[in-house]
């Protein structure tokens, strides 16, 4: 979906969102809350200058809007895959935006995150995975990556994974199985701004994912091996 | 017991880095915490899931531990894997041991976990700086065989700090994913000068992306890690904001180089291809007019 149109839907009274290259940044309103808006859009490839200027937003608010609520609107197929942005050190571009989205996190600012359209891996990691709650449309795309490139790295075949997938949300790509891994808090559908509303009401700092994962039956052992390791003697 | 850290298993560096029989560990093997998932797959399963993690000291001082076993799946995550990590930072959270210290040795996620590993990295992410803003340091060290990738490259440099070896490797898409995915005119994973250069610990340390570069033994690691835990930890926004310009900084001087040797001679060494030769000594002293970061110390 088009992110003038999600953030309409998100903002029906007014927004102002710009949008520079595949970055977006601004604010919009939402019931009694003015809400930050970060994110990326066209699938952005998130390489060192997309995460700074993410980053630097983020501190941005942090700086100038104190405790104001922060909504990631995720589009991106994934950390860019050239030599020299690996050169340049992309995964502590990436860190430093994860570090930013803890710090005002920290700060008193509510984060939230809506794949919108594709989330892929790296450049996931460092925005809407880092969100207090984290929420997709039903026909996003979320995925490390896909079944026949699974079928290589693991040599197992693509028939046999997408039997398994039938019974596992572990393997393949989909909203719906990030929902039962605890991966995503929600789906969202019907009145946008009335699921943010609710989000921004329900959201606290604590990682809640293994326990959704473990009450959805998606992710049954991460909860379970948390807690015996901060049991043992 | 070689004190090669690069030869060493997770359990040998373990042993080799902390006070003599110091190390307690948390579901040990006999408990047999494996991955559900590999069992799926009918795939060969490690009974501690690739990971170690308990308490123990260094230097007399309490410390919570993790240390990946590349051995296994090359390190990979996956979802016990990543609880192991994710259960021992919170506890630190709870505990409050002097730091914790991460041997990171991986590729990332686990792709027979594929969406809990990926999952699985995040929750690790989050413990990291749960436990730097509950003032718990959390050390990384970098220096296995496999080097530090895709996730868990991030998830190192959200940790206070990072020391490597010259043979230590960190990044976030290995070479061979860039291969496959834009062709071999675009990194040439089998060009292992080339790798060395991108994702080396020599150039890691010279662009500010580590703190520490030390020789490849247990004992150069182990007093990098004393050394570490006592320079403290700085998790502020004022910390961050310096971090912001710095990087700033390095897109502005080193955005349009092809080669890293470009970098290198942009940060004033007269001779890049020299730098590969020189032993760990020499480096570092030559270094220190001659590295992107300052005096000032990174988030």
């Amino acid at each position: 979906m088009d992110w003038r149109k999600v953030a309409t839907q998100l903002f029906p009274s007014v927004y102002d969102v710009k949008q520079e290259g595949d970055l977006l940044y601004g604010q919009g309103r939402c019931g009694k809350h003015t809400v930050a808006v970060i994110g990326t859009t066209n699938h952005a490839e998130v390489g060192a200058e997309l995460a700074l200027a993410m980053a630097a937003a983020v501190l941005e608010v942090t700086n100038k809007y104190p405790r104001r609520p922060i909504l990631f609107l995720v589009d991106t197929s994934g950390q860019r895959l050239r030599h020299r942005d690996e050169m340049l050190g992309l995964n502590g571009y990436m860190a430093h935006l994860a570090k930013c989205v803890e710090m005002a996190r920290r700060r008193g600012h509510t984060i939230i995150s809506l794949v919108y359209e594709q989330a892929l891996s790296g450049g996931f990691l460092a925005n809407g995975m880092m969100a207090d709650r984290c929420a997709a449309l039903p026909e996003a795309e979320i995925r490390v990556m896909g079944l026949p490139a699974m079928a290589r790295v693991t040599r197992i075949s693509e028939e046999r994974l997408a039997e398994l997938s039938k019974t596992s949300p572990v393997f393949a790509p989909g909203a719906n199985n990030y929902l039962q891994m605890g991966g995503l808090d929600e789906l969202w559908e019907g009145d946008l701004s009335a699921c943010l509303s609710k989000a921004l009401e329900h959201a606290d700092a604590i990682d809640h994912r293994r326990v959704r994962g473990l009450e959805r039956g998606g992710r049954k052992l991460a909860d379970v091996v948390v807690n015996r390791v901060l049991g043992s003697a | 017991m070689t004190s090669s850290y690069y030869e060493s298993t997770a359990r040998a560096r373990i042993a080799g880095l902390l006070d003599a029989n110091s190390f307690h560990e948390w579901l040990p093997a006999a408990e047999r915490v494996t991955s559900p998932h590999l069992a799926t797959l009918e795939q060969p399963a490690a009974f501690d899931d690739g990971v170690v993690v308990g308490k123990g000291s260094i230097a007399g001082k309490k410390i919570f531990i993790a240390a990946q076993e590349g051995g296994f799946m090359g390190g990979a995550v996956g979802e016990v894997h990543g609880a192991k990590i994710v259960g021992m930072l919170e506890r630190a959270v709870r505990d409050q041991p002097a730091a914790v210290l991460l041997l990171l040795e991986t590729g990332g996620v686990r792709l027979q976990e594929a969406n809990a590993g990926l999952i699985a990295v995040s929750e690790v992410m989050r413990a990291i700086l749960s436990a730097r803003a509950a003032g718990v340091p959390v050390i990384v060290a970098i220096g296995g065989q496999y080097g530090c990738f895709g996730g868990m490259g991030i998830a190192a440099r959200c940790a206070t700090a990072i020391i490597i070896s010259e043979e230590g490797r960190l990044g976030l898409s290995g070479p061979e994913v860039i291969e496959t995915a834009r062709g071999v005119e675009e990194y040439d994973s089998r060009d292992r000068a080339l790798v060395w250069r991108t994702v080396g610990g020599k150039h890691r340390y010279l662009l500010g992306e580590c703190d520490t570069i030390v020789p490849d033994s247990m004992e150069a690691f182990r007093n990098a890690i004393i050394a570490s835990i006592e320079n403290g930890d700085d998790w502020s926004l004022q910390a961050l904001e310096r971090e912001q310009q710095l990087l700033g900084d390095r897109l502005q001087r080193f955005g349009d180089c092809r080669d890293s040797r470009d970098i290198w001679r942009k940060l004033g060494w007269p001779d890049p291809d020299a730098i590969a030769m020189m032993d760990n000594d020499e480096f570092v002293a030559a270094a220190q007019k001659r590295c992107a970061k300052q005096t000032i110390k990174a988030p």
